[in-house]
């Protein structure tokens, strides 16, 4: 049957067609595509992902007030259901204003907007979206964001530690993010929230594949589920 | 009825935006300035009727991110 995934955009996505070139690259049909403004996702989704971006143009906090859009409320629900939800950059921030996903993300320490590949730590191999990594994997994924400084306090942290939760951390920390943080998964393991840009990395001409495992691992765990 | 909602970081939630301000401020050569914080402030004109849970609501729905921020509603009258 064929892999059924959507790809939404909100006023200010700019990394939508990134994301559905790799959804289709993996799964071989490409995804639907789906406004913020639209009341209802497609019936039958496999797989929900949130591109990177600027929505809104940031206004009042990375995220907020697209995690507030109509496609939102459809995307709580089908997260609550189960369906695989992946936010990548600005996606993360939504899925985090969202209340998807633990904490917030911060402006940078630094200040600067950063833009650059850097090494991630794998630290959880059994997620549906990590699977396909060796455990304590180091991995080469671009990032390009100037609010990616992960915050959470130190329960939430110590929590999210506690139950693996912890998916990815920067090697080095470019950011600012408490205790090295660069994605975080829900209770459930079924959304994924990441800083770096995973779709950025599924091609040699993009001067790595590392990204390909997460979408190939979470197609072959949803194939045989 | 007019309302300013102050929206700041947490306390134990580091500013970057207020430490660089801080030492731009040292570097203009003012002296004794402990610490700067930055937040934010929303201007609302609401019907008078708008009571106080709607306010917090709206704060706490959309205006603060109650996990780095705090909110000071106040009624200017």
């Amino acid at each position: 049957m064929a892999f059924r995934s959507a790809v939404i955009t909100f006023p200010g996505s700019n990394c939508d067609r990134d994301m559905a070139v790799a959804l289709e690259q993996v799964s071989g049909s490409a995804p639907v595509r789906v406004w913020h403004g639209d009341a209802e996702l497609p019936a039958g989704l496999d797989f929900i992902a949130l591109p990177g971006g600027f929505s809104y143009g940031d206004y009042l906090r990375s995220g907020a007030m697209a995690a507030n859009s109509p496609i939102m409320r459809e995307i709580v629900r089908a997260a609550d259901r189960g369906v695989p939800v992946l936010g990548v950059c600005n996606g993360f921030q939504v899925l985090a204003e969202a209340r998807l996903l633990p904490g917030a993300l911060m402006r940078n320490a630094s200040q600067h907007f950063i833009c650059r590949t850097v090494s991630l730590k794998v630290e959880n191999v059994q997620s549906l979206f990590t699977r396909g990594y060796e455990p304590g994997q180091e991995i080469r994924i671009p990032v390009a964001h100037h609010d990616g400084n992960y915050f959470a306090d130190e329960e939430t942290l110590d929590r999210l530690e506690d139950e693996g939760r912890i998916a990815f951390r920067y090697v080095e920390n470019c950011n600012g993010s408490r205790r090295d943080i660069a994605g975080v998964l829900n209770n459930a393991g079924n959304v994924l929230g990441m800083m770096p840009h995973p779709e950025r990395a599924v091609d040699s001409a993009h001067g790595g594949t590392d990204g390909l495992t997460l979408f190939e691992g979470a197609m072959k765990a949803l194939a045989s589920a | 009825m007019k309302i300013r909602v102050l929206v700041s970081l947490k306390p134990g939630v580091l500013d970057p935006q207020g430490r660089a301000v801080h030492h731009a401020l040292e570097g203009l050569g003012f002296q004794g300035v402990d610490e700067v914080r930055i937040g934010r402030t929303v201007e609302l004109d609401v019907a008078d009727s708008t009571s106080d849970e709607a306010l917090a609501d709206m704060c706490e729905k959309l205006l603060a991110n109650t996990v780095i921020e705090n909110y000071k509603i106040e009624k200017l009258g």
